[in-house]
């Protein structure tokens, strides 16, 4: 059934708009005045132009965090859509274990991040932490504020942990979704299990894989706090992902104009990558 | 089937540990932490958790967390519910680009905003108040809640307005005596995500507070480094910020047993 078209529907959306106009368009603008400006004092600015642009685009540490970022991007994502799906299918389907499943299932996600980074601190490290005694109980040299492999690994495993119970969520409300009629056809027509998923359960879970993905993608694209906490962003510049180079340019050396004109070239980054995720699987939808 | 259900146990099993080290750390004191490794307290302790609830820095914290969170998530579901709606029930002009416009808040990066909304919260009073965190998380918050309860609305098959509308029913009294029964449990689902995000987050919330409204996350970097890192003491609050979602998901557990599955992209 087509939607009807009635303008009014304006006034609807307006306090979404207000609310979100008013906690981004504000924000967005002074970032965009910082980025051409170089600002001295309180009334001392010049107006720069493309300056600040160039100067970023040209540094070698944003190339190599923007390397890293896409690298860890692509790597969490590859793991945690497969075994969050994976969790969500052998997730009981009801009763009591299905309830007590969910809870210790979600606990991660509403553990604040820098408490997450915290826990893995404490977790890997080779005297105290239970994870690092093991490994080294097993005769494996492991550690992982001196080695940048181990701090990569660590910091992989950590956000797997953190984040896959979110798409296995996701997934499971999708799963739950889909009317028993369904399983019963496939069954009459002796469906394998494979053929069962990828027929019927997977073009099911689009919906909620879209956003489960989208939000994988942007989130982990932004990370901060997590490998802050655990790693600062080391050892040397191994684990240094883009808001982390952003956060030392604002803070670290307040060099204002630069950090205003990465900010939007980051911003930017994530909305071309978001828009194309997003059209193509519009795409995909009407075909 | 059987092995499915040993992964997914070895599965939460590991996920646990992390959550339990901690809460082992929260009953050890200094001595024994630091001293060598153990797997369970020799001799438990409460007196960690005793420094936070007689600290009232502590017991602040946590409050000051709970208001902002708890006004975020019902300001972002109210101004989320009318939007929702028109997204899912009318074409109006520009709705395909305002909906990807609102998509893309949810995709700027905390850092980018720190210091305009400082700048921006400072200059019209709201710094260091819970209103300011709350607002400043609604970037974050709103468009993902109005994602989520458009596919529930979108549930809900439109007969059921025109049938409601035809027999008299005003938009208002339609939308809160009819509708809002129907998608509940969207509702619930929403609150949740709005309440996770915006309780985890903790970047934005530590700019925008200095002391009066600062949040329990903020008060274990500060307090515990300055005291030279108080490992018992930081295990037991970390344990504390958890509570608080392992009861909403106990609340909510049940909605997404039911099951949705969100239609639009």
């Amino acid at each position: 059934m087509q939607k009807p078209t009635d303008n009014r529907a304006w006034l609807l959306v307006l306090p979404v708009l207000v609310t979100v106009a008013f906690s981004a368009v504000i924000p967005l603008m002074t970032v965009v005045n910082y980025s051409v400006q170089d600002i001295l004092g309180p009334h001392q600015r010049t107006f720069v132009g493309r300056e600040w642009y160039q100067h970023v685009l040209r540094d070698p540490e944003l190339h190599g965090a923007f390397v890293r970022q896409i690298g860890f991007s692509l790597s969490v994502l590859a793991l945690e859509l497969p075994l969050g799906i994976g969790i969500a299918l052998a997730l009981p389907r009801s009763g009591v274990s299905s309830s007590l499943c969910l809870v210790v299932l979600a606990l991660p996600l509403l553990v604040p991040w820098n408490v997450v980074g915290t826990i893995w601190q404490i977790f890997c490290r080779g005297d105290i932490g239970i994870a690092g005694r093991a490994i080294h109980a097993l005769g494996i040299d492991y550690n992982y504020t001196a080695d940048a492999t181990d701090a990569w690994l660590t910091v992989i495993v950590m956000d797997v942990w953190h984040w896959s119970p979110l798409i296995a969520l996701l997934c499971y409300a999708g799963l739950r979704a889909i009317p028993e009629a369904y399983y019963q056809a496939a069954s009459i027509d002796g469906a394998s299990a494979w053929a069962t998923f990828r027929f019927i359960e997977l073009p099911k879970l689009r919906g909620v894989l879209t956003i489960g993905i989208l939000l994988r993608f942007m989130d982990s694209f932004m990370i901060y706090t997590e490998p802050f906490v655990l790693t600062g962003g080391g050892p040397g510049n191994a684990t240094t992902f883009l808001s982390q180079y952003l956060a030392r340019l604002a803070v670290g050396q307040f060099d204002l104009g630069p950090a205003a004109a990465f900010s939007l070239i980051y911003f930017l980054i994530i909305l071309l990558l978001s828009y194309v995720f997003y059209t193509a699987m519009n795409r995909q939808e009407q075909t | 089937m059987r092995a499915g259900r040993i992964a997914l146990f070895s599965y939460l099993t590991l996920s646990l540990v992390p959550i339990y080290s901690l809460t082992a750390m929260a009953f050890k004191t200094n001595e024994e932490i630091l001293g060598g490794f153990t797997l369970v307290p020799a001799h438990p302790t409460w007196a960690n958790f005793a420094t936070i609830f007689t600290d009232s820095d502590w017991s602040d914290g946590y409050l000051n967390s709970l208001s902002y969170v708890a006004i975020n998530t019902v300001l972002s579901v109210m101004v989320a519910l009318p939007g929702a709606y028109a997204f899912s029930r009318y074409h109006f002009m520009g709705d395909k680009h305002l909906f990807f416009w609102l998509l893309t808040n949810r995709m700027s990066p905390p850092a980018v905003f720190l210091l305009p909304f400082f700048q921006l919260y400072s200059s019209i009073g709201l710094f260091d108040t819970p209103w300011a965190v709350a607002l400043s998380h609604m970037l974050f918050t709103v468009p993902l809640a109005v994602w989520i309860l458009e596919g529930f609305i979108s549930g809900v098959p439109r007969e059921i307005d025109e049938t409601a509308y035809l027999d008299g029913y005003g938009f208002v009294r339609f939308f809160f005596r009819i509708f809002f029964p129907l998608i509940r449990a969207g509702v619930g689902v929403t609150a949740f995500f709005c309440f996770m995000f915006s309780w985890v987050e903790l970047l934005l919330a530590r700019t925008l507070t200095s002391v009066n409204a600062k949040p329990i996350a903020a008060t274990m970097t500060r307090t515990v480094s300055a005291a030279g890192m108080d490992w018992g003491v930081l295990a037991a609050a970390g344990v504390l910020t958890i509570v608080p979602g392992a009861v909403v998901i106990g609340f909510v557990r049940n909605y997404i047993a039911k099951g949705f599955a969100l239609g639009r992209v």
